[in-house]
């Protein structure tokens, strides 16, 4: 295996007594695209931060291809950052605003002027060389940014947050961009986000962050289908969680208690014990909706429906007072589907589709 | 529109408060600026007369007299003087005004407070406060001598030095506060970026700091050149009878030689120089705002 691009080892930061980072290593390989998530205040932001160069980390190490960056200030780590709001130069065009890096390290005049080219084609914007950066709109200046940090021809690509303050028209087709650029460039991404929907649909895989500890790393198919953590599995997507214990411990399977029925799972992630409470994750497009008189299922009422197209969403409060999400794909030939509001339904899904956390913890 | 929804229209052009607003203001203008200023002009244009100040003919000899390599050299070291206080204001102001946006929001509004209390107090009797502490039994030198640190007082007062110092002193906030106004809206990250992209600190001051401050430093420097040249109490006490300014050749002709023609000669290319540098002033903004700065 080819040793990581970037690897962070045992990071540790801390603001005002605050620990924002604890304890947290990461590793980036070359080419990936890696998504740090995590609601606000999490510490993905510092992390980026850190990696960039702008602060230091109290303890742990950062190495890129081999060499410690640890203490190597910003402008000589071969990386470049796209910031939140920009950050363009209001004094120089958009065609200064990209030469400026290759202006520091003095290239010739020549050579500046066919890569600042060559990276405003690579971003669409070859026309708009000689506009100031605030006669642009704001996808405009995005791509500014991402000429202006790619022209450097950097090992990695910070990304904070870049598409926050676009609408979510914009929003989608800069997704769809920025995974162009960095499969036709090979340039490893590390891209950071609130948004569990961007992270899932952009990355290879997904770091997730809460509280400044690192709560999952994997595809985004594991990070949503087998979350490691009720964290990881409230935070990314929608979930229902329903409560049961551990009744019996087999070889390759364990009997639980739902809601008064016994059902029988694999064996999880974790070594439960008998009488642990645990939680049955399951994503509302797993949840089945049968007719009141269906031999099983957890009883409960619709009352709430959402027609979104493609799918129906009905929310259903359980007897026992839980509520449950339910998304399911039309099917117009199944006169059984359209529940209506109010009307008694069971709950039921497909066993063996229920992913088992630890209940808390 | 509902009656007393607003006081007065909104697009009332012939709203009597409105016109007698600006009648008054324009009245004001036109009496206590363009009116002097006029005067200031015909002065310089007529004859000295002992008696009467004023006479005719009219003639262009005053401005001729100011051609006289003795008050060009006045202007010029008047102008050195203006120049060295602007930098020293300059050098000073720009740290501070870093620092005061950068400090935590809720001692800014002390802090700028104590930026403006001198105000409070007449600039001249600052001005002899500042001769106090430089005088050769004063403060400093008593200071100075109780650490061993010289054997004899300093000869401090009445040298260029004590000029610019004072006037160093006295015009130091108007540095600071357009200075503090564009920090406040410099956004961090713009640093970072350049940063990011390769430059080091000095590389970033030159090539993002300066460029984005330059509205203030031009603005500050604007507001302490103009009054620097014109000053002359503070040559006049800090300076004594060493240091000329053009305030202090204006000032010396109104009430000492009885020369008015030639003062308000030298007012009017006073006043001529700093119209020059306002509009320069306004120039480099514009280019500032629209045009593209290599």
């Amino acid at each position: 295996m080819t040793p990581p691009l970037l690897s962070l080892r045992a990071i540790g930061k801390t603001y005002a007594g605050r620990p924002v980072l604890q304890d947290l290593s990461l590793e980036v390989l070359d080419g990936e695209f890696l998504t740090l998530l995590g609601p606000s205040g999490c510490g993905k932001t510092t992390l980026l931060r850190l990696i960039a160069g702008f602060e230091r980390p109290d303890h742990g190490s950062i190495h890129l291809a081999g060499a410690d960056l640890t203490a190597v200030p910003p402008e000589r780590r071969p990386l470049n950052t796209v910031f939140q709001q920009y950050a363009l130069f209001p004094h120089l065009d958009v065609f200064g605003n990209v030469a400026y890096g290759l202006r520091r390290e003095r290239r010739p005049r020549a050579e500046i002027a066919a890569r600042v080219g060559e990276a405003l084609e690579l971003v669409r914007l070859g026309e708009f060389a000689r506009r100031k950066p605030q006669q642009l709109s704001g996808g405009q200046q995005q791509r500014v940014a991402i000429a202006r940090a790619l022209v450097k021809r950097p090992r990695l690509l910070l990304l904070d947050e870049p598409l926050s303050a676009l609408d979510a028209k914009l929003r989608r087709q800069m997704q769809l961009e920025l995974k162009r650029l960095q499969r036709e460039l090979g340039i490893a991404f590390v891209f950071v986000t609130h948004d569990q929907e961007e992270a899932l649909s952009m990355s290879d895989r997904v770091a997730v962050l809460h509280d400044g500890v690192l709560q999952q790393l994997g595809s985004p198919r594991e990070v949503y289908e087998r979350p490691a953590n009720l964290f990881t599995a409230r935070f990314v997507g929608e979930t229902n969680l329903f409560p049961a214990r551990v009744l019996e411990v087999q070889a390759e399977r364990v009997v639980v208690d739902c809601a008064g029925q016994h059902r029988t799972l694999p064996t999880p992630h974790f070594a439960p014990r008998v009488g642990q409470a645990v939680s049955l994750l399951l994503r509302p497009e797993d949840i089945r909706v049968l007719g009141p008189d269906a031999d099983q299922g957890l009883p409960g009422t619709v009352i709430e429906r959402n027609y979104k197209g493609s799918t129906l969403d009905s929310l259903i409060r359980l007897d026992g007072g839980q509520e449950v999400l339910a998304s399911e794909f039309f099917d117009e030939d199944d006169p059984a589907f359209d529940h209506r509001l109010g009307e008694p339904v069971r709950v039921s899904w497909v066993d063996g589709w229920e992913w088992m956390l630890p209940a808390d913890g | 529109m509902a009656e007393g929804a607003l006081p007065y229209p909104l697009t009332g052009q012939r709203n009597p408060l409105r016109s007698a607003v600006l009648a008054l203001s324009w009245g004001w203008l036109l009496a206590l600026v363009l009116v002097p200023n006029l005067l200031v002009l015909a002065a310089s244009l007529l004859t000295r007369d002992p008696l009467h100040f004023l006479q005719l003919p009219l003639t262009l000899d005053s401005y001729r007299r100011l051609l006289d390599p003795l008050y060009l050299r006045v202007f010029l070291d008047s102008l050195a003087l203006a120049l060295a206080t602007t930098l020293g204001c300059l050098l000073l102001g720009y740290p501070f005004a870093w620092a005061l946006s950068r400090i935590r929001a809720r001692w800014r509004p002390l802090l700028l407070f104590l930026l403006i209390l001198p105000f409070w107090t007449n600039s001249l009797v600052r001005t002899y406060a500042i001769k106090q502490l430089l005088a050769a039994n004063g403060p400093l030198n008593g200071a100075l001598l109780a650490l061993g640190l010289i054997d004899a007082p300093l000869e401090l007062l009445y040298t260029q030095g004590a000029v610019i110092l004072g006037l160093v002193y006295l015009l130091l906030p108007f540095m600071i506060l357009p200075l503090y106004a564009v920090f406040e809206d410099l956004r961090p990250e713009l640093l970072l970026a350049s940063r990011d992209l390769g430059a080091g600190r000095l590389a970033t001051f030159v090539h993002v700091l300066i460029p984005l401050t330059l509205p203030g430093i031009l603005a500050g420097t604007l507001l302490v050149l103009l009054p620097a040249l014109g000053m002359f109490y503070v040559a006049d006490i800090l300076g004594g009878a060493r240091v000329l300014l053009v305030g202090n050749v204006i000032k010396n002709q109104f009430l000492d030689a009885r020369d008015w023609p030639f003062g308000a000669a030298a007012s009017i290319l006073l006043t001529a120089a700093m119209a020059l540098l306002l509009f320069a002033h306004r120039l480099a903004r514009r280019r500032l705002r629209h045009g593209t700065v290599p």
